[in-house]
This record gives structure tokens, C-alpha cells and sequence, in this order.
């Protein structure tokens, strides 16, 4: 049921990266990026309104985690060379940990709320 | 520098694609057999409360596959195989939002410098594990392995 859950999350997460990939990236991958900072808020999101086990598994294993990709982002970093690339890098971990604490702070206070 | 750069920057880098309803349900079929293979190295081995030591050896090395993607000669035939391997399965199975999770969450429990250890030593091995695996295939990512 758990494995279910993750593989339904995940067929929905991974096309919708894709789309934003497809439409937004160029020289700088804006769809990418987005979609990793997202996705990161997202998760931080849903581990603040503790979640139950199977809607983790759908919503933060499954569909956050197809939605964002490392293996896209580095070898695009390592495709633009150190500047770019670099830049690229640096930004991309910045805002998806700043997006996350941000997630996780927005649901602390709905669930307060 | 990248090996590529001295190459010449590749045709796709910057080109955009089109958006075909075949290739989101190619994506959609590798995302999901690369995050069940994610989410049962996890259950084998969970990341437990240290260092998130699973879920970096999954970015590292679905990065590394990533780069040497391009070795295999369907891949550079056929886009398809390229769109449902590379942001399908590898883009699947590979997580940012997991990791920046980990590292929140480590550093909300007081373990700040486990968290920039694992922010830093993860980008830092998935970007090796990319130039690495540039190096060995000693190709450009065909068209349709990144987005």
C-alpha cells in the first residue's frame, strides 16, 4: 500500500518537474530551479503538520521527491562550467533549504492557525 | 572548467523543448519505478537520525548515472529512452526536496554542523560524481536526458 502510495505520488510529481523543465529552462534552468525550491517548501511544509505514514509516503516520498531532482540540477551545473554552473549550485541549495525552513514555518502556523 | 567547455557549449543547453504528451507519461513511468527504488533503499536502510547517509548515496549516485548516461548508444538514438531514463528514473529517484528536509531538520534539533556537513557534503558529491561521470562517458547529455 506504502509502495502505491509513493509510485502515485511520484507519476504526478516527476511529469509536472518535467513540464516546468521543459517550458522554463535555458541557459539558466529556471524550471528546474523553481520546481527544486518548490518542492522543497512543499516538504517542509507537510513535516510540520505531521503527517500520517501513508500520506508522507504519497505526498512528500512520492510526489515532493520526483517533483525535485539532484541528478538534473548537478550535472547542469556541471554542464555550465564553474561560473554559471557555480552560481547555479550555490542558488539552487540556498533556496531550497530557505524554502524549506519557510514550508516548515507556513505549516506550523496552519496548524496553529 | 568542464570538459565541455572546451567542446563548445552543447546544441541543448539553452534550446527548448517541446512539450509532448507521450514524453510526460514516459517521465511519469521512470519517476515512478526511480522513487519506489528510492523508497525501498530507504526502507532497507533507513537514513535514521545521524547523517542522512542513504539518501546521499541515492543523489550521488543517481548524479553519477546521470552524466554516464549518454555511454549507452539507445540513449543517444532514441530521446524517448533518453526522457524516460534521465528526468524519468534518475529524476525520480534522485531528491532535493528530501535533502533540504534532512538538513532543516537536522539543524532544528541542534545539530547545525551535521546539517551544513550534509548540505555541503552532498552538493559537493553529487557535483564530483557529474564532472566524474562527464569525464568517463566523454559525451554531451543527449537531448532529453536533463528536462
Amino acid at each position: 500500500m506504502t509502495a502505491l502510495l509513493v509510485a502515485l505520488g511520484a507519476a504526478l510529481g516527476g511529469p509536472l518537474r518535467y513540464a516546468w523543465a521543459v517550458t522554463l529552462d535555458g541557459r539558466w534552468p529556471a524550471g528546474t530551479q523553481l520546481v527544486n525550491t518548490v518542492g522543497s517548501g512543499l516538504i517542509g511544509f507537510f513535516a510540520a503538520l505531521s503527517l500520517t505514514d501513508q500520506a508522507w509516503a504519497l505526498f512528500a516520498t512520492g510526489f515532493c521527491g520526483a517533483f525535485t531532482s539532484y541528478s538534473a540540477f548537478a550535472v547542469q551545473a556541471e554542464e555550465r562550467g564553474l561560473r554559471l554552473g557555480g552560481l547555479y549550485a550555490v542558488s539552487t541549495v540556498v533556496l531550497a533549504v530557505a524554502a524549506c525552513a519557510l514550508g516548515y514555518w507556513l505549516g506550523g502556523v496552519a496548524t496553529a492557525a | 572548467m568542464t570538459l565541455r567547455d572546451g567542446a563548445g557549449a552543447p546544441a541543448q543547453v539553452g534550446a527548448l523543448r517541446r512539450l509532448r504528451a507521450v514524453d510526460l507519461l514516459l517521465v511519469s513511468l521512470g519517476a515512478m519505478v526511480g522513487a519506489l527504488t528510492r523508497w525501498s533503499l530507504g526502507e532497507a536502510v533507513p537514513d535514521g537520525s545521524g547523517f542522512p547517509w542513504t539518501t546521499f548515496a541515492i543523489n550521488v549516485a543517481g548524479c553519477f548515472a546521470l552524466a554516464l548516461l549518454p555511454m549507452l548508444r539507445v540513449v543517444r538514438l532514441q530521446p524517448t529512452v533518453a526522457i524516460a531514463l534521465g528526468p524519468g528514473l534518475l529524476g525520480g529517484f534522485t531528491t532535493v526536496s528530501a535533502y533540504a528536509e534532512q538538513a532543516r531538520s537536522l539543524a532544528a534539533d541542534g545539530h547545525s554542523g551535521l546539517a551544513g556537513t550534509y548540505v555541503l557534503g552532498t552538493v559537493t558529491a553529487c557535483l564530483l560524481a557529474a564532472v566524474a561521470g562527464r569525464a568517463i562517458s566523454h559525451r554531451p547529455e543527449p537531448e532529453g536526458a536533463l528536462e
